[in-house]
């Protein structure tokens, strides 16, 4: 559990971490530092068990079906991980509390909550020993990359540079996890330990590891995705300290030392690290020797670095890996001690241009100091660490196995000439940062502005400098530490052992160390000893530039396709969407052949074939019709029709409701109609009629073919067979149809529900567009509201007649005209026994037709009734409730009884059957899933509610408001 | 299974009409044809359930029952309908309010990407004056992280030296 916890625990800090930032300032950092110190002491604790062969491990269930557990697991390469991510980490914030300045900027909190979340995807990353729960870290530590190189600045570069990142690294990531399903399904399991002990050999994996490979190389920057880490430089200095150098490009690197104890002698993967790493080390480098800016310079030093770093780590040999690992550990002290150095001249000085630095050796002679000694671990000087791995690196590969003139042959000489460049343009840095040879030979450069830095920022590279000289001097028992990992990696032999350790007597290696640093130093003075103003491009093919061409490439595309679909005008995109229904289901049936049906029924019964003549009749003359209230009522006749087929196919639900549906529907159209012109507002051609009705017809034929060929070509039984005595006997209801919809396919209709409630919502904003219109809607229910409860009316509100015998509300304030005593009469004496109706069909519909939703549009047509009579005040009157809270309640108790069951134990929507005897009413058969329909019967009650107050009493309102405002003008003009 | 040639035959004229209507540029008279093209989809529903039956009420009813399955998918799309149909007349209504007619006008927005395509304009500098933006932003430097007790420092000093 301890890993979970220490997890945990940043979470708790990153979660934290704005408010810390408000409250301390920037010395919530060091506060924040706290929890990955923690986790390197715990790592610390584990150093024994981390050899052994059972290390430290743990193990939660997490998606069983998936067979994904979180599984951590502590053997010597996580150790090494972890303590570099932890422990820079903690250094690099304690940093940050004195570099970052938490007044003038507002995100400081988030750049807090970024780096401890970051630390925790590290320490995720490095001790999941399950490759999709890699993944998971993995795709964090992109995306938390992102908002650090992003968010931090407003300007447009930096936003674009962190996309480019992300873009990079993602794209990798992709690759990445495809190659883990391919990896994971060929060898039937996702444990990394279990898969390296046990590798498997087959094409599927070989292509599975190559794009584990692809997805290692795009986050080390590795050729050709190195571009995006000079780009990510735009970050704050100890964000590319900890991510840039330290952390996050180390997770490619990572990740093949993980996977190289058992891939490492495929052939793909030998030319992928091999050729990639060792053109990355020479690339790197050599840009590097040319940089003016101190950051850049290490960033391109990166670069090459993590070439290098894959190179040795893939290698395949143990020396190999005892080298890079070293290498892993000497690089995350010396670079990050070096940005860090970076940073704090930049914060003093205000500039990394080594053509304006001047005196920085005489202001800082401790920072220089230690600057220098990282610098000479980096360029592989002894005492110093990062010389006893490049001397172990040496060592193992100028012995390649196959000779010379082979892959490991050419990864040799990268390896050499990669160091003689490093050496290069580690004096460069020395001499560009500390001295003032730098400085362009004409003109006085502008003195930087000065202003001494704290201890801290000086203090904290220098420790990490220092961790290079003590772990340089104490090598051999560093070995002994990295043993249980390098002595697993054993693809190809060696003739020569190789240790670490300070002095091996003079041999080879030595000779050629020796011959690295002579030409480094001849390398510089003769081409990295002065400032390059116009950087000389080394090929004419750049990958930045190509990544932004890719980039636009797919910008055009977008927007060409973009162009040419979408015409602006809804008849032709829709006509496009046609022609596809058209065009691709009927090639498709002409080429194949159209499987025509054996035997067909002409039809079930003479009353289907009148009523479908009727519909059709209806829909012919709706497309003709010109008058719009024509249009709806014909458009009526195929609904009614529709409904009456329901009936006939045996479908009396479908009937009932489809019949209740058209009606709501009809006497909406007709509420809205009057706001809009008799007839319709287009008058297209002929020509576009004729061509619509041909689309229409084309249609309409592939529908029908389409669906006489699958009907006919049906071979199976009715999906419904024995649903029925299953419905009775599980669903205590006998209406199959509703027991499907309440119980069986529950959760769907509860999707639709909230659909329902979607629409009403938008109906009712469309229509009151503001809010001051739903608060006068909203008052008015209040009025009606209290004259239910029998309450006055406050004094200034309205004067209203207290007509308690009053047949209709706020008939005082109606039009005499516009009313109807006897639809006032009938709506009274029927409204009761309708929602009495409404009532039952709910009760009845788990049995008889009926249900939820008919119930509720019954309902709501007694509604609309009472709103026809009497107008708006009435509608209040009926139910003085808001459409809102209708279909908010309907929805909880929906949910709520999905939920319900679950307290006792059973699955979500479980329901249960009982007999109830109630007197009066005799015995009463009680099924739980009725709860579920009152929920769906209130939703649609507050859609009909909601509608009727939307397009009823909404558009009266705006009627009256326009007619008054009329008035008013016609007076003035008077 | 023998199809019903009745059904098939008012679900397709249903859809013809539907699509026909569709294509108007009046919004009411294209939700009359989605009113009718929905009506068509659901008798395709009936046309796929098979032959007529009784309903599926269990014990009340003699002889095969229909198919249930179907009617209850069918059920909950007319109800949606229905949710649909006052949501496209609120647009209506709306439209009205603003232009005087519900006629669907032609998107300008569509017409400007359709005027950039024609012009192969896609609006974002060229990929060498982003990469180079980008090199120049890493070169920048951060005192606007650390402001320190001598006061912001003159940004556009560095930006010119740089």
């Amino acid at each position: 559990m301890t890993v979970a916890i220490l997890l945990l625990m940043h979470v708790g800090a990153a979660v934290l971490a704005p408010t810390l930032v408000r409250v301390l300032g920037s010395r919530a950092f060091a506060v924040l530092a706290l929890v990955p110190a923690g986790t390197a002491a715990w790592a610390v604790t584990q150093l024994a068990a981390a050899g052994t062969q059972d290390p430290y491990s743990e193990r939660m269930s997490w998606v069983d079906d998936l067979g994904m557990d979180l599984v951590f697991r502590l053997d010597t390469l996580a150790w090494v991980m972890t303590l570099i991510v932890s422990g820079v980490g903690a250094l690099v914030l304690v940093y940050c509390a004195h570099y970052v300045d938490a007044e003038g900027e507002d995100n400081v909190g988030l750049l807090a909550a970024c780096l401890v979340a970051f630390a925790v995807a590290m320490l995720g990353l490095v001790t999941a020993d399950d490759l999709l729960l890699l993944y998971v870290f993995w795709e964090i530590t992109t995306v938390l990359s992102y908002l650090l190189i992003g968010y931090l600045s407003t300007s447009q570069a930096s936003t674009r540079a962190a996309k480019q990142a992300l873009i990079v690294t993602t794209a990798g990531g992709l690759a990445m996890l495809v190659g883990i399903v391919l990896v994971g399904h060929a060898s039937g399991t996702y444990r990394i330990s279990e898969l390296v002990a046990h590798p498997v050999t087959s094409p599927t994996v070989t292509v599975g590891i190559v794009l584990l490979l692809v997805g290692a190389v795009s986050k080390s920057a590795l050729i050709p995705f190195h571009f995006w880490l000079p780009g990510a430089m735009v970050a704050p200095t100890p964000i590319s300290a900890y991510l840039h150098a330290a952390a996050m490009v180390k997770a490619g690197v990572y990740l093949v030392a993980r996977l190289a104890p058992g891939y490492g002698d495929l052939p793909a993967w030998q030319v992928v690290v091999l050729v990639l790493g060792g053109s990355t080390m020479l690339l790197g480098a050599f840009r590097a020797t040319r940089q003016n800016d101190l950051k850049l310079l290490l960033a391109y030093g990166t670069v090459s670095q993590l070439g290098f770093l894959i190179l040795l780590l893939g290698y395949g040999s143990t020396g190999a890996t005892l080298a890079g690992l070293t290498l892993v550990v000497a690089h995350a002290l010396f670079k990050s001690s070096l940005f860090l150095a970076v940073g704090t001249i930049d914060h003093s000085t205000g500039t990394r241009d080594i053509r304006r630095l001047v005196g920085v050796r005489q202001h800082m002679p401790v920072l220089a100091f230690f600057a220098t000694l990282a610098a000479m671990s980096m360029a592989g000087l002894p005492v110093l660490l990062g010389f006893v791995g490049k001397e172990a690196a040496v060592a193992s590969v100028i012995h390649p196995a196959d000779g010379w003139w082979s892959l490991q042959g050419a990864a040799a000489v990268a390896v050499v000439l990669g160091s003689v460049l490093t050496m290069a343009y580690s004096t460069r840095f020395v001499w560009g940062a500390f001295t003032d040879g730098a400085r362009p030979p004409m003109g006085k450069p502008t003195p930087p502005r000065w202003h001494p830095p704290t201890w801290v920022l000086v203090g904290v590279p220098s420790l990490l400098s220092l961790g290079g000289l003590v772990l340089g001097v104490t090598s051999t028992s560093l070995e002994k530490v990295l043993e249980p990992h390098t002595t697993t990696v054993t693809h190809v032999a060696e003739s020569h052992e190789v240790h670490l350790g300070l002095w091996h007597g003079v041999g080879a290696p030595l000779l050629v160390s020796v011959g690295i640093w002579s030409l480094g130093l001849a390398w510089w003075w003769a081409q990295a000893r002065r400032p390059v103003e116009v950087p000389v491009p080394l090929v004419p093919f750049d990958a930045g530039r190509s990544y932004h061409h890719l980039m636009r490439g797919v910008d055009r595309v977008a927007l060409e396709t973009t162009g040419f679909m979408q015409r602006g005008s809804l008849p032709v995109l829709l006509g496009i969407i046609f022609t596809v229904v058209v065009v691709l289901p009927g090639v498709t049936m002409v080429v194949r052949g159209i499987s025509w049906p054996n035997d067909v029924r002409w039809a079930d019964s003479p009353a289907q074939v009148l009523t479908g003549a009727l519909v059709v009749l209806g829909a012919f003359l709706a497309t003709r019709a010109r008058r719009r209230l024509r249009a709806v009522f014909l458009v009526s006749v195929t609904g009614y029709g529709t409904a009456m087929l329901f009936l006939l196919h045996g479908a009396p639900d479908l009937a009932l409701t489809q019949l209740l549906v058209e009606t709501v529907t009809l006497v909406v159209l007709v509420l809205v109609l009057r706001r809009l012109s008799g007839r319709f507002p287009d008058d297209p051609t002929r020509l576009t009629r004729r061509v619509r009705a041909l689309l229409g017809i084309a249609v309409g034929t592939t529908v029908g073919v389409l669906a006489l060929v699958a009907a006919g070509s049906r071979v199976h039984e009715r999906a419904g067979i024995g649903l029925g005595q299953r419905a009775y006997d599980y669903g205590g209801g006998a209406n199959v149809v509703n027991v499907i919809l309440v119980d069986v396919r529950a959760w769907d209709t509860m999707g639709e529900l909230s659909v329902v409630l979607a629409t009403a919502t938008g109906v009712a904003s469309l229509i009151f567009l503001r809010d001051d219109n739903l608060q006068r809607a909203a008052q008015g229910l209040l009025r009606a509201r209290s004259r239910w409860a029998g309450a006055r009316v406050e004094p200034d509100a309205e004067p209203v007649t207290p007509s308690g015998t009053s047949w209709i509300a706020g008939t005082d304030v109606l039009d005499p005209d516009r009313r109807s005593t006897i639809l006032e009469i009938v709506t009274h004496l029927v409204f009761h026994t309708i929602m009495l109706w409404s009532v039952y069909l709910l009760f009845s519909g788990h049995n008889d037709p009926g249900g939820g939703f008919a119930a509720g549009i019954v309902a709501g047509l007694a509604l609309c009734l009472r709103y026809l009579a009497g107008y708006g005040a009435e509608l209040r009157a009926a139910l003085p409730v808001r459409p809102a809270s209708l279909l908010g309640t309907g929805l909880f108790i929906a949910a709520g009884s999905a939920g319900l069951p679950m307290l006792v134990g059973s699955p979500p929507l479980r329901s249960w059957v009982a007999d109830v005897h109630v007197p009066l009413l005799g015995d009463v058969h009680v099924v739980t899933s009725l709860l579920f329909d009152l929920g769906v019967y209130l939703v649609v009650i507050g859609l009909m509610l909601d509608i009727l107050r939307s397009f009823g009493s909404g558009i009266d309102d705006q009627i009256r408001t326009e007619r008054e405002q009329a008035a008013e003008r016609e007076e003035v003009d008077a | 299974m023998s199809p019903n040639i009745t059904t098939i035959v008012v679900a397709s004229v249903l859809v013809a009409t539907g699509t026909y209507l569709f294509l108007s540029r009046s919004l009411v008279r294209a939700l009359m044809g989605f009113l009718l093209l929905g009506n068509g989809a659901n008798l395709l529903y009936i046309v796929a359930s098979g032959p007529a039956g009784a309903p599926p009420l269990v014990g009340k009813t003699e002889g095969p029952m229909a198919d249930p399955v179907p009617q209850a998918l069918v059920l909950t799309a007319i109800v949606i309908t229905l949710g649909m149909t006052a949501f496209v007349l609120a647009l209506a209504h709306r439209a009205r309010q603003l232009s005087g007619v519900d006629l669907v006008t032609d998107d300008t927005e569509s017409a400007r990407i359709h005027a950039r395509a024609e012009a192969d304009d896609t609006g974002s500098p060229s990929a060498r004056a982003v990469s180079d933006q980008i090199a120049a932003e890493g070169e920048r430097t951060e005192s606007r992280y650390h402001d320190g007790d001598t006061g912001r420092p003159a940004r556009g000093e560095d930006g010119e030296n740089r």
